[in-house]
């Protein structure tokens, strides 16, 4: 079933073909296995009934009946929106801090630099969850709670560590000498890291801006704990609330917001595949 | 601190004779923050200490009530942020507010006290590390004063000082947004474990109380938590293995399938299988709940109408046979994280070395040979670090058990866990729905020591851990 080499072409071959054939109906099943659920629930959405016994992946009379009633019914379009620009704000804080920090991390000797690298080693590796009441506390005394900002410096603060180590192992590998011979012209810090080191990093800095973007689309448990008000939700909890519980009701709802929030995505994520899977490989490396 | 530029205007230096023992100065400012400093004639430097400590005081005497001192000192009363901070932590309050006529009484939130507590406690270190700094300066000035007559001025001093700050200028928003948001609250999350902070004893009407390692002994004690607690870890560490090695295998199965000789229209096929992944995790995890929704779902009706079933199997939902639920999970588990395997070891087989299957083939190698002999071992070795990644992110995969069973089916021998509880999303039902703060912070001490060791252990066997000079 091996790779790399060419079968030997000595004409036709009974048990090759049939081979090749057991190839293409396992991938068949496997298309249609992965693709399922995908059609289903885009067929739902589309689908007449409302209710989740009565949905089918291919509808009979197309409607977009479910889309208009997300849109009327439900604060969607709102939620929508926090979470395009919660996600739009983590990315550009998150980008920011971490390449800073890996910057200079990774160009200069400073004393307790051995001791921060490792003391955030050490602080990802507690269960996020550890302190949300400690974090719930703080915000009610600061007044964070039940806000978009609260939740932004949460997401961007709890990925510095990952994020750093990971830009730094990257920028170990971009030659020092760029930069040293940059200072000897008389370009200051800032100018290196600007000009040198940020369109150096654009690989990695894809990654990075792309995972925190996705974060706050699908993360659940923070907006749950510090955002109260239907205004204020992100998608993540809107679409969890539509199909809560045993009876689904709202089945086909959920099925068209399902489907707007995953297509962007979606796109987003085939199209910048490289990147990510050059990024995950860096994280390995990473530790 | 850098060597002292020799420049034209040098202070007047104390001649040879009158050599001052640097311990002096450096004595002096263990009592008066920075009066060692204006003794070595840097008095900026010494102004900069001494306001400090000015501040320090400050913040103190205005925070606290030291103007109602009539009836004697109490650190409960008069104290400011950092003493009454430090009387906070020690003593978790002392009289907890009661329902009164007009509503609660004034008194002690055990929980406030000891956030305060915390952040005093976290300025102090920085204040401790300034105090040693200065002192400490001190005594290295005057030191080098005696050696090489030199002394650098507080002017050249703050330059260089500000040439070196770059990186902490720098640092400053991340740091103190870790110190925050991270380092606070994991400090409170562990000190917690040592309270009694529960349902029972919640503030403001109660007051909480240090418990030292009580919630520890029960865990092991109490037969009802011991029995859920080791239900729910070995699932946990079954669910984190399986879930793992299902899509390891399963990704590098797919790989290779696709990557054969004879499969042509390998980007559309990849491009199939790389959905999964790219669609939001979430919302495949809440389609499929609805999928198997035992009631109403299609899959349950779908084997009923073939007849292969008499009655709808509840998927997630029967709890006589728990063992289904568990199955199902880990099966769809396989469907959103094969692709992610696959798509990384599929980067792996194409870099590999063509060469070495065009040797193996002269000698005479198989198929069979050539993939568990030269292309499994080299895969395994390059996604190695990613395959126990995977492990310790599905120890904590909180959103597959969540948003698929979220815990159940109920299990009357769990408390408060259902029967495909991991460890995270027991964790999420004490604190949010049982309000079990102390236990749930007991287990998470119990995940950071088994997550903490593997990526430790993990790190360590990594080029940057090996190679850095970090």
């Amino acid at each position: 079933m091996s790779t790399k080499i060419q079968t030997n072409k000595k004409g036709f071959n009974f048990g090759s073909a049939l081979l090749t054939t057991l190839i293409y109906i396992l991938l068949t099943i496997v298309a249609v296995i992965v693709l399922f659920p995908i059609i289903w629930i885009v067929g739902s959405s589309f689908g007449e009934s409302t209710g989740l016994a009565n949905a089918t992946p291919i509808p009979t009379n197309p409607t977009i009946m479910h889309y208009k009633e997300l849109l009327t019914e439900t604060k969607f379009s709102l939620w929508y929106w926090n979470t395009l620009k919660i996600a739009l704000i983590n990315m550009v804080l998150s980008v920011f801090l971490s390449t800073s920090a890996a910057y200079v991390f990774s160009r200069f000797k400073f004393k307790g630099k051995k001791f921060g690298m490792i003391a955030m080693l050490v602080l990802q590796m507690f269960p996020s969850f550890m302190g949300m009441i400690a974090i719930y506390i703080l915000f009610l005394n600061f007044g964070l709670l039940d806000n978009h900002m609260g939740l932004v410096l949460v997401y961007a603060a709890g990925q510095i560590p990952f994020n750093t180590w990971l830009i730094k192992g990257y920028l170990g590998a971009v030659p020092k000498a760029l930069d040293e011979s940059a200072m000897i012209d008389g370009a200051t810090k800032t100018q290196i890291f600007f000009k040198i080191i940020l369109p150096l990093s654009k690989p990695i800095l894809t990654f990075v801006a792309l995972t925190q973007f996705m974060a706050p689309w699908m993360d659940f448990i923070l907006p749950r704990l510090l955002i109260s008000s239907n205004e204020k939700k992100t998608l993540a909890i809107g679409l969890f609330d539509l199909i809560k519980g045993q009876t689904n009701q709202n089945f086909t709802m959920f099925a068209a917001g399902a489907v707007l929030v995953a297509v962007p995505i979606t796109i987003l994520y085939v199209w910048l595949q490289k990147y990510i899977i050059q990024g995950v490989t860096a994280g390995a490396n990473k530790g | 601190m850098e060597t002292a530029k020799v420049t034209g205007h040098e202070p007047n230096l104390p001649s040879n004779k009158s050599k001052m023992n640097p311990s002096l100065p450096a004595i002096l400012s263990v009592f008066i923050w920075g009066l060692g400093q204006v003794v070595n004639k840097q008095y900026i430097k010494g102004l900069f200490f001494f306001l400090i400590q000015i501040l320090v005081v400050a913040i103190e005497v205005f925070t606290g009530h030291y103007n109602a001192l009539s009836e004697g000192f109490y650190l409960r009363e008069n104290g400011g942020f950092f003493l009454k901070g430090f009387w906070g932590l020690v003593t978790l309050g002392t009289q907890p507010r009661t329902m009164g006529i007009t509503g609660l009484t004034e008194g002690d939130h055990s929980i406030v006290l000891l956030i305060n507590g915390i952040i005093a406690l976290i300025f102090i270190s920085i204040l401790i590390g300034i105090y040693y700094w200065n002192i400490k300066d001190a005594y290295k000035v005057r030191k080098k004063l005696n050696e090489t007559q030199t002394i650098q001025t507080s002017r050249e001093y703050i330059r260089d000082l500000w040439d070196g700050m770059f990186e902490f200028i720098v640092l400053i928003p991340s740091i103190v947004m870790l110190t925050l948001i991270s380092l606070m609250p994991i400090i409170f999350g562990v000190l917690i474990a040592f309270t009694d902070y529960n349902k029972f004893h919640l503030p403001p009407t109660k007051l909480v109380t240090w418990v030292g390692f009580e919630n520890f002994v029960n865990l092991f004690s109490l037969p009802i938590w011991t029995h859920t607690f080791t239900g729910v870890f070995v699932w946990t560490f079954v669910w984190a293995i399986l879930s793992t090695v299902t899509c390891f295998f399963g990704g590098l199965f797919m790989a290779v399938v696709v990557n054969s000789s004879r499969v042509k229209g390998k980007k559309f096929w990849r491009t199939i299988y790389i959905l999964p992944w790219a669609i939001p995790s979430m919302i495949s995890l809440l389609v499929f709940k609805t999928l198997f929704n035992g009631q109403f779902g299609p899959i349950s009706q779908f084997l009923v109408n073939i007849g292969l079933t008499d009655e709808r199997i509840g998927w997630f939902t029967d709890s006589h046979h728990p063992n289904i639920a568990r199955a199902t999970i880990i099966v769809i588990n396989l469907w959103l994280g094969f692709p992610y395997f696959m798509a990384l070891m599929t980067g792996v087989m194409t870099s590999l070395d063509k060469e070495i299957y065009e040797a193996a083939k002269i000698d005479g190698a198989s198929k069979a040979q050539e993939f568990w002999k030269i292309t499994f071992p080299l895969v395994l070795a390059s996604t190695a670090p990613l395959l126990i990644m995977s492990f310790a992110s599905n120890f904590n995969n909180f959103n597959v058990i969540y948003f698929l069973t979220e815990g159940g089916p109920s299990n009357p021998n769990y408390q408060f866990a259902g029967s495909t509880d991991i460890l995270i999303t027991w964790i999420y039902k004490l604190t949010l729905d049982n309000r079990m703060y102390n236990m749930a912070s007991v287990m998470s001490i119990l995940i950071f020591l088994v997550i903490g060791s593997i990526s430790a252990w993990n790190f360590t066997r990594t080029k940057q851990f090996k190679e850095e000079e970090f």
